[in-house]
């Protein structure tokens, strides 16, 4: 036993230091007084992930492409460390950074968004008064440990270590859903709700799990894609196990008809944790596809083939109709990821071809999204976020410099030129092409054509309306949120007018380990 | 066929870019600097256009010394996907210095009226900088190297004319106007990117020379699918049937943004895109007889209704329509036509733009009133405006020897040169075109100038100030000398583009149509004055159901209400109630038909986790047996 297992401790550094950082957390929750509490946390997450991007980096530059654990030279394919991995780690973490900051965020309303205990029953006499002290900072080590579990999930290389991410992702993320301070019997039934239905997604994952083991006799990702080819086993465990998997990993990434619980749980949960979910989650949900299918599946291609485009094309057109008459803008920003799910999945399907363009993608949205949901939290009623879209009337006249903010990651999430979206798009698609998916290219323009409708109307809802006499206030400056729009305006922009570095990085990045 | 290359820039060609980067910076100084600006930003924004105009002609003069008569420079690397590659590149060659000429040309002429125009208005400077974004945009749109610039400009010149027509905010029939013109570009644009992905897809490039040497090589199929989506996006960015209705509507703007966008330069960018792709277009005579068809049936629409408005702004908005029917017509008969096609948009935009600050400058003298049954008689008060509206009247009526005759007839006579029945309806077409078009145009002048005072009580007009009139008298001498003068150098000019000139023979002769021509032209011209000299109705009587269909827009828009509206809306008032206090209802009908869909859709979005679980088991139960489906097979 153990006789020789080689260990790439730098390899796995990034991951090392971000469950550190989550443990340390804990105790720092113990161990260190309530007044410098915030701070301490805050620090330790933002300079956590900090490293882990600045190691992750480091190991893309230096082209690694090895697996994590080996014996005697072979490798063991549970943690692999091959282009795709990396630059979905390093855009996790560099996400999570700006997500962080936004969770950090107290100056829109008196101690944050967070509730200071999540036990207490909600409405009652002990939680109105609980509104007025300061949020928990526990949610500080809970989100290292989602986004480790992340990182985690876009290099696992066999099913049992994917399973295994998949639920350190998910568990704090349905807790962390459930603390939001205002609305609180919303953010707890939406708490529930993705708890309910994730664990019930989760039982397709182990299902499907099994019937590949018994299909190929190995959970490793290499391995079932070798026996797509040379299995003696009946095909039918196959099928039954790519549908089980797929229907998990779709539920993560919010395809229709999976895709239910998105606006539910993006509304009631704190905007900083959907900022969280629709950034980082939807990076390691697509880099589990990603990997599945083009590591695990290639060879059975052929068959999952016309299931998946139709959900894709359904992820597309259903997203993009459901967006059009929201009123809300979470629920907008909510049906619209479910569009772009759908615009990914086109890059899922094309295979190798997109594999680059895929993640060019993924870090494009990421950033417009967060950014989005910042603005979402500034704009406030009193102590509440407006949501509602006619409460943005008339932004431009009272706070311009918001307004702009908006018009510029509204325009990106409509695909115009100048913008992120529209490189994002237009690379994605032309990879598509050459892939000959032109029926889906097809689909996806159409589809986004009916989804920019939506957002150029709340464009034309700033600028062209009059403010209601009781309009909304913009909380500025507040230093936190702040950044986080500017990080995300700035890279909407840069990758929309420069787009040719990054798809240079992501070219290099795009092949997989395939062991 | 001849394989197209083209040579780098070299030279002052390798400023081309340039000429962008000067109203762009412009625009972005004069939005950056905020009210500091106030006092001398319209200079600023004349400055920088006339510096681009100084630099076109440069280039101009440049370019024709050239025996290869193109100038291609590679800015940088945008995108860069396996082996397909697009770059940030520009190209200069006949036609796009052509239309260079008149974009920063006309282009400053308005800015200087515009600075007289706008002197009373708050936002004068954000209106410049508007100003100078567009002609940023618009250059970008001709000068790009492949399809993908050109679409990045297409793009840029609908943000910036949006703006510009929602420019007075506080009136809501401009918003409207702004949502509707952007909201039907949106339609158009989906055909643009179609057609890039078709060419992606087809070709693996998007290159213009790319393209044009492998289309030899598409399938019949796919160069009909491309003609027609790039047809569909030229239709919509320039107001041709079945995307017409935005135009007029977008008039609501100040008029040097109808002047500069709706008359000179961004409602012809479909012209443009349509002769660079003429390789394409020539390739499919199905393509090239539906774009004959939308010219043919455009004119006729716009002529028609152009009849029966009483709003001076909208009736030479229809105007504008019917020309650049007379365009597509032109560009759409294919060989020597083009550069007539060309040659009929450069005069257009000298006449047009004429006739726009013309009627801006009445509009300035009569408290912003657009009724011309309410003018009368104002040539003796406003002689230069007078002077230089007549200039443009004969202009597009096309009268010997004026502009319009050079450039309208040849087109009639091509039309009638097309081959058998076709001949005689598009020829037919485009004469009845152009006794309409005498007809209404004299009816504007006649109403406007002429016959007894209809002044409402209020209105003390007077001539407008050296700054407008300036513009005005330049504009008015182009219009009357331009298509003489540029007849045959400019056909000339084009060669290197379209290839020679072949004087069309077909059902008649080009006298025989000069003739006739002139006649109908005379005829509609006497009738309109004769039934108009003494004045008209202060307000419009009930009338027989032709003038009352062209008063409708010809059904336009109720076409748009019935089809797409109505039944868009009845599905959304029937599922949910519609949110009073909502993002304005629902703006448009094709958004209405897919918010019904989209409310239907909704109800099953319950909320309760039971209804979701059983979503995600029903899926689930498809995917398997899909898969199973599969299996069988």
């Amino acid at each position: 036993m153990n006789e020789a297992l080689q260990i790439d401790w730098g390899g796995l550094a990034p991951l090392i230091i971000v469950f550190a950082a989550a443990f340390g957390g804990l105790l720092v929750e113990a161990a260190v007084p309530k007044a410098v509490r915030l701070y301490v946390q805050v620090g330790l997450a933002v300079a956590a992930l900090a490293a882990a991007f600045v190691t992750v980096t480091v190991l893309l530059l230096g082209d690694k492409q090895t697996t994590a654990f080996s014996i005697e030279g072979t490798a063991i394919g549970s943690v692999v460390l091959d282009g795709p991995g990396l630059f979905l780690q390093a855009t996790i973490a560099i996400l999570a950074i700006v997500a962080v900051l936004l969770l950090a965020e107290r100056r829109t309303t008196r101690g944050g968004d967070f509730v200071a205990e999540a036990a207490v029953v909600a409405d009652s006499a002990a939680d109105i008064q609980q509104r007025r002290s300061d949020g928990a900072t526990e949610i500080f080590p809970l989100t290292l440990f989602a986004v480790g579990g992340m990182m985690m999930f876009v290099t696992a290389g066999d099913l049992l270590t994917m399973f295994v991410a998949l639920e350190m992702l998910s568990l704090p993320l349905y807790l962390l859903c459930g603390l939001a301070k205002r609305r609180r019997l919303i953010s707890q039934e939406a708490a529930l709700k993705y708890f309910l239905l994730g664990a019930f997604a989760s039982a397709f994952y182990v299902y499907g799990m099994a019937m590949l083991y018994g299909f190929a006799g190995t959970v490793d990702l290499a391995g079932i894609n070798q026996a797509g080819i040379s299995s003696g086993q009946p095909r039918l465990f196959l099928y039954i196990g790519v549908a089980m998997l797929a229907v998990a990993l779709l539920f993560k990434a919010g395809a229709v008809p999976f895709h239910m619980w998105t606006p539910d749980v993006y509304t009631g949960a704190p905007t900083p944790v959907t900022a969280l979910m629709a950034a980082c989650v939807k990076v390691a949900a697509f880099g589990g596809l990603l990997r599945v299918f083009n590591v695990g599946l290639a060879s059975s291609a052929w068959d999952w083939h016309l299931i998946l485009t139709v959900i894709a094309v359904a992820t597309m057109l259903g997203g993009a109709i459901f967006a059009v008459t929201q009123r809300n803008i979470k629920r907008l920003l909510a049906y619209s990821s479910i569009a772009n799910a759908g615009y990914l999945l086109v890059g899922v399907i094309a295979l190798g071809e997109a594999v680059g363009q895929t993640m060019f993608y993924l870090a494009a949205y990421g950033f417009t999204v967060i950014a989005a949901f910042a603005v979402v939290s500034l704009v406030r009623d009193g102590d509440e976020e407006a949501t509602h879209l006619s409460r943005w009337a008339g932004l431009g006249k009272n706070s311009p410099g918001t307004a702009v903010v908006v018009t510029i990651l509204m325009l990106a999430l409509a695909g115009l030129p100048f913008t992120s979206g529209f490189a994002a798009k237009f690379s994605l698609f032309a990879a598509a092409l050459q892939a000959d998916e032109l029926g889906l290219v097809i689909v996806g323009v159409v589809s986004s054509a009916i989804l920019a409708f939506p957002y150029l109307r709340v464009v034309v809802l700033l600028w062209l309306n009059e403010p209601a006499p009781d309009a909304p206030t913009v909380n500025l400056p507040s230093p936190m949120a702040g950044t986080v729009v500017a990080a995300g305006v700035v890279a909407t922009l840069f990758l929309g007018l420069f787009p040719g570095y990054l798809l240079d990085i992501v070219d290099q990045a795009s092949i997989f380990l395939n062991t | 066929m001849d394989t197209i290359t083209y040579a780098p820039a070299s030279g002052l060609l390798a400023w081309t870019w340039a000429l962008i980067a000067l109203p762009a910076l412009g625009a972005a100084i004069l939005l950056l600097a905020g009210r500091r600006a106030d006092k001398w930003g319209h200079w600023l924004g004349v400055g920088t256009i006339g510096a681009a105009f100084a630099l076109a002609v440069g280039l101009f003069a440049s370019l024709s010394g050239l025996d290869n008569k193109s100038a291609h420079l590679d800015l940088f690397t945008l995108i860069a996907i396996g082996d397909l590659q697009i770059d940030a590149s520009l190209l200069f060659d006949p036609l796009s210095a052509v239309f260079c000429l008149l974009i920063t040309g006309v282009g400053l002429l308005i800015h200087i009226y515009a600075v007289g125009y706008m002197a009373e208005d708050a936002g004068r400077r954000k209106f410049f900088a508007y100003f100078n974004l567009f002609a940023a945009a618009m250059l970008v749109l001709v000068l790009g190297g492949n399809y993908f610039m050109t679409f990045v400009g297409w793009e840029a010149v609908g943000l910036a004319s949006y703006l510009l027509i929602a420019f007075w905010q506080l009136k809501p029939a401009a918003a409207t106007a702004g949502k509707k013109a952007f909201l039907t570009n949106r339609v158009a644009d989906v055909g643009f990117l179609l057609a890039m992905f078709t060419m992606l897809g087809a070709l693996g490039t998007v290159d213009f020379a790319g393209v044009f040497n492998g289309a030899e090589s598409l399938s019949t199929s796919t160069s009909l699918a491309l003609g027609l989506l790039l047809l569909a996006a030229a239709c919509g960015k320039s107001g041709q049937w079945p995307f017409q209705t935005w135009l007029p509507d977008a008039m609501e703007g100040p008029t040097p943004v109808s002047a500069l966008i709706h008359a000179a330069t961004m409602v012809t960018a479909g012209v443009y895109l349509i002769a660079r792709s003429h390789i394409i277009f020539s390739l499919n005579p199905n393509v090239q007889t539906a774009v004959v068809a939308v010219g043919a049936l455009t004119l006729l629409f716009g002529a028609i209704v152009g009849c029966a408005k009483d709003d001076i702004k909208r009736v030479l908005a229809w105007s504008t329509v019917s020309q650049i029917g007379y365009m597509f017509l032109a560009v759409g008969l294919g060989g020597g036509a083009f550069a007539l096609g060309i040659l009929h948009l450069l005069a257009h935009g000298f006449f047009k733009a004429g006739l726009f600050l013309g009627s801006g400058s009445v509009m300035h003298a009569m408290n912003d009133q657009t009724d011309i049954r309410r003018f009368g008689g104002l040539w003796r008060v406003m002689p230069w405006t007078y002077a230089t509206f007549l200039a443009g009247w004969v202009a597009i009526i096309g009268l010997f020897p004026f502009s319009g005759y050079f450039t309208k007839d040849p087109i009639i006579a091509a039309a009638f040169a097309r081959e058998g029945w076709q001949g005689w309806v598009t020829g037919g077409a485009a004469l009845l075109g152009a006794a309409l078009t005498a007809f209404y145009m004299t009816r504007l002048f006649v109403l406007t100038f002429h016959g007894p005072k209809r002044w409402t009580e209020d209105v003390h007009p007077h001539e407008s100030p050296a700054i407008m009139t300036g513009p005005l008298v330049l504009l008015g001498l182009g219009s009357l000398g331009a298509g003489a003068l540029m007849v045959s150098p400019v056909t000339e000019w084009l060669t290197p583009v379209f290839g020679e000139h072949a004087e069309p023979h077909g059902h008649l002769s080009h006298m025989q149509v000069t003739v006739i021509t002139t006649a109908v032209v005379v005829l509609g011209a006497a009738l309109a004055w004769f039934l108009f000299r003494g004045g008209t109705d202060e307000v419009p009587r009930a009338a027989a159901w032709p003038v009352r269909a062209a008063r409708a827009d010809l059904g336009g828009e109720a076409v748009n209400r019935g089809v797409f509206e109505r039944p868009g809306r009845l599905a959304a008032n029937a599922s949910v109630a519609i949110d009073a206090r909502g993002v304005d209802g629902v703006v448009n009908g094709l958004s209405a038909a897919v918010g019904g869909t989209s409310r239907r859709l909704l109800a099953l979005q319950t909320g309760f986790v039971r209804s979701y679980a059983l979503s995600i088991l029903s899926g689930a139960v498809i995917v398997v047996a899909a898969l199973m489906v599969v299996v069988i097979q």
